[in-house]
């Protein structure tokens, strides 16, 4: 007699040609299998595998920094990256311009009721390349599902922890007058990358997202002895409402050099093209930091002997100014400020 | 992309800047209009009046299509969007204008109303095609450039039998404008507000040509220059302007020779003729009513002009009564002598037409100058 019995009687998930349905959320065994077969099965490690309603963590040395991010990015895969890979970044980035070194993760999907089961699992996949670069862990994690038209295919929450060493201090409010401000590459690549697919630009090299996780630049900064004060990361928003929140926050002007900036030709063209301004879109893998004079040229140095902080440079310097207002000389020789966004200039692009 | 930074060097800026500031008179005042909004947010942006002396004021004109849309006329959108159930394509600035009851098309859109963000009027037939059994109307903005391609779309959309798609139009027509500012009192009679030339939009000029500036020049005696909008086209045409003003000359001259002739595109404006015919009058944000200043969808084409096919009937709405748009559109008066700019009318809560986009007087101001106020005040 043969045996017929086989392990767990269950269909194997059908990736590639599956999607998600109500069930996948409700509770059961759907749910069950959803979470073992394709999250557990790229994200797994000794914490997320403790299975319980909380992850039990060891406290390492030093100070707790947490940070949370929702994405909800449209297109779900862009040029140069994808939800799952940005979803990591962006809260490992929030996590490293602490200072901090970025440990865990944790992720909340929701998901559209009739999104391809492949589609997700090319997102798991690459949130788990990303978190693996990152040298982070996801401990735990939530699935739910919503009705189709509910949602737009997915939409990713992390948290993420890192801890942070007794000592280190950088925060927005700390920028003072004479300091110098530091960004680690071109700017406006990542909202540029969004839009072009959106709006089916085409040039003759893609523009690609800078999503990246900047743990390593930052940690070889903050490795470099030089007195970092603030540092950054301008996603939306980008540059213009980072360096107005600093300056807000530390009641101090900042005097930016357009001509100094790093913008890619490719990234100027399209936003002649679309009338947007370079230094109002998101980035996803750049960071800004804000460092004492005599400082700048070693810290410039150390970005720049690091893969991500290839085209770094200084762009603009610290200065007394009551009304906080971030202003810049113009390649072209004028003044003007920089400014807030008003409305929304690009909607749904992190 | 070489082709943008050609246009905006700084040296050649500086050299331009020197030659204006050698030629310029210091006996008198040069106040030039720059008509459009997309000169006046070059200027802004690139900061051009540091680099003029400062006898040498620019004063922006009504020329930003979504500032200069009335109120009334976006309630007409409104109301098709939240009462008729119709998908209202529209140009991405334009939901942000402020209409009746504190409403706006983006809060229209939160209380449920279909209401798309277009790049281009194509994509507005698109919708249509894609949801045959919804009425799509495209709110169609903007001055002779945005003209041409309505058009196209409501030929294309008779050739394709598309029964669903019409278009609630709004263009309008840039001499009239000018017109109207230099038939103003303030400007004509009273003096106070001496104009001494214009610089005309180069994209418009491509379409209409350089002949219709010929009778401002004559009639009124002012010198117009096109300019096309890199800030070193402005620059260009500033320093035309200063030498037309000292030789007593008032002429149209072009600095964008690169695609403007005297006729512009003949193609075009039969194209827009076939389509579409002047209206008697249209009001305008900030200037009132304008004799022969917009245009309408012809009888041939009724069908597809949203106006008749929903029997929409327009209502002027007054502005607020502090706001001085109209006075800033004529020269008369600055963004600062707005007793609310900044405080009650700011960008994310316009109150006048001149805050509504980065292309408005008071918007571009409170962007990208308002730090000189403090600057001024300090000294
Ligand atoms: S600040 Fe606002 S209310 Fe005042 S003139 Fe400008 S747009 Fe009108």
């Amino acid at each position: 007699m043969t045996n017929h019995v086989k392990k767990g009687y269950a269909r194997p998930l059908d990736i590639t040609h599956g999607r998600v349905d109500m069930s996948h959320g409700g509770g059961g065994r759907a749910m069950v299998q959803l979470i073992t077969d394709l999250f557990a099965r790229h994200l797994s490690n000794e914490y997320l595998a403790q299975g319980n309603d909380g992850t039990c963590l060891p406290l390492g040395k030093g100070r707790l920094v947490l940070s949370t991010d929702s994405h909800v990015v449209s297109p779900l895969f862009f040029p140069g990256g994808d939800i799952g890979g940005l979803s990591v970044h962006g809260t490992v980035n929030d996590v490293a311009v602490m200072g901090a070194t970025p440990l865990y993760l944790t992720a909340g999907f929701i998901l559209e009721e009739g999104f391809p089961l492949a589609d997700l699992a090319r997102i798991v996949e690459s949130m788990a390349k990303a978190a693996n670069d990152a040298g982070v862990k996801l401990v735990a994690g939530d699935t739910k599902v919503v009705e189709q038209g509910k949602g737009d295919g997915v939409f990713i929450t992390t948290t993420g922890v890192g801890f942070l060493p007794d000592g280190v201090h950088l925060s927005g409010d700390l920028a003072r007058p004479g300091d110098l401000l530091l960004v680690s590459g071109s700017v406006g690549d990542h909202g540029v990358a969004i839009m072009s697919k959106r709006e089916n630009l085409s040039f003759d090299a893609p523009i690609l997202s800078d999503t990246a996780a900047l743990h390593g630049l930052t940690a070889a900064m903050m490795a470099s002895g030089a007195t970092i004060k603030v540092m950054r990361d301008p996603t939306r928003g980008g540059l213009a409402a980072t360096l107005n929140e600093i300056a807000h926050q530390s009641g101090v002007g900042i005097h930016l050099e357009e001509a100094a900036i790093p913008v890619k030709p490719e990234v100027e063209a399209a936003c002649e093209l679309l009338g947007l301004d370079p230094l109002n879109i998101a980035n996803e893998g750049k960071l800004i930091a804000v460092c004492a004079a005599e400082d700048a040229d070693r810290l410039l140095a150390v970005m720049r002997a690091h893969p991500l902080g290839r085209d770094a440079a200084v762009i603009g310097r610290v200065l007394e100014d009551a009304n906080a207002f971030v202003q810049m000389k113009t390649r072209f020789g004028g003044r003007r400020m920089v400014d807030w966004l008003s409305g929304e200039q690009l909607p749904r692009i992190c | 992309m070489k082709y943008v930074d050609e246009y905006r060097d700084g040296e050649v800026a500086q050299g331009l800047a020197q030659a204006i500031a050698a030629e310029v008179r210091t006996d008198r005042r040069y106040n030039f209009m720059e008509f459009c909004g997309g000169h006046t947010h070059a200027i802004s942006r690139y900061g051009v009046p540091d680099l003029l002396p400062p006898n040498v004021r620019m004063i922006h004109g009504p020329g930003c299509p979504v500032c200069v849309l009335p109120i009334g006329r976006i309630d007409l959108a409104i109301q098709l969007a939240l009462e008729r159930g119709v998908i209202v394509c529209t140009y991405a600035d334009t939901v942000r204008v402020p209409a009746s009851g504190g409403l706006s098309l983006m809060k229209a859109k939160a209380r449920g109303g279909d209401i798309r963000m277009v790049y281009a009027v194509t994509d507005a037939l698109m919708i249509a095609r894609d949801n045959p059994d919804k009425e799509v109307v495209f709110f169609a903005i903007g001055f002779e450039t945005t003209t041409p391609p309505t058009a196209v779309a409501i030929q294309q959309a008779r050739a394709e039998g598309l029964k669903n798609f019409s278009v609630l139009c709004c263009h309008v027509l840039t001499p009239s404008a000018i017109m109207n500012i230099l038939e103003s009192p303030e400007v004509r009679e009273l003096g106070t507000v001496p104009l001494d030339g214009f610089i005309g939009p180069a994209h418009v000029s491509t379409v209409i040509g350089s002949r219709p500036y010929a009778y401002f020049a004559e009639e009124y005696r002012k010198p117009v220059v096109i300019a096309g909008f890199e800030p070193l086209d402005v620059m260009q045409a500033i320093l035309m302007l200063v030498r037309q003003v000292n030789e007593g000359r008032a002429e149209v001259e072009n600095e964008f020779t690169r695609a403007v002739t005297p006729e512009g595109n003949e193609k075009a404006q039969r194209l827009v003729s076939d389509v579409f015919e002047l209206r008697r009058s249209f009001e305008w944000r900030g200037l009132g009513e304008v004799p022969y200043s917009a245009l309408r969808i012809r009888d041939t084409y009724a069908d597809f002009d949203a106006e008749r096919r929903y029997g929409l009937e327009y209502w002027p709405v007054r502005d607020n009564k502090a706001c001085e748009c109209g006075a800033i559109l004529r020269g008369v008066k600055q963004p600062t002598d707005c007793k609310i700019f900044g405080t009650v009318c700011t960008p994310e809560t316009p109150m006048g037409s001149c805050m509504v986009s980065s292309e408005g007087a008071c918007a571009a101001h409170y962007t990208y100058g308002r730090y000189k106020d403090y600057e001024a005040s300090a000294t």
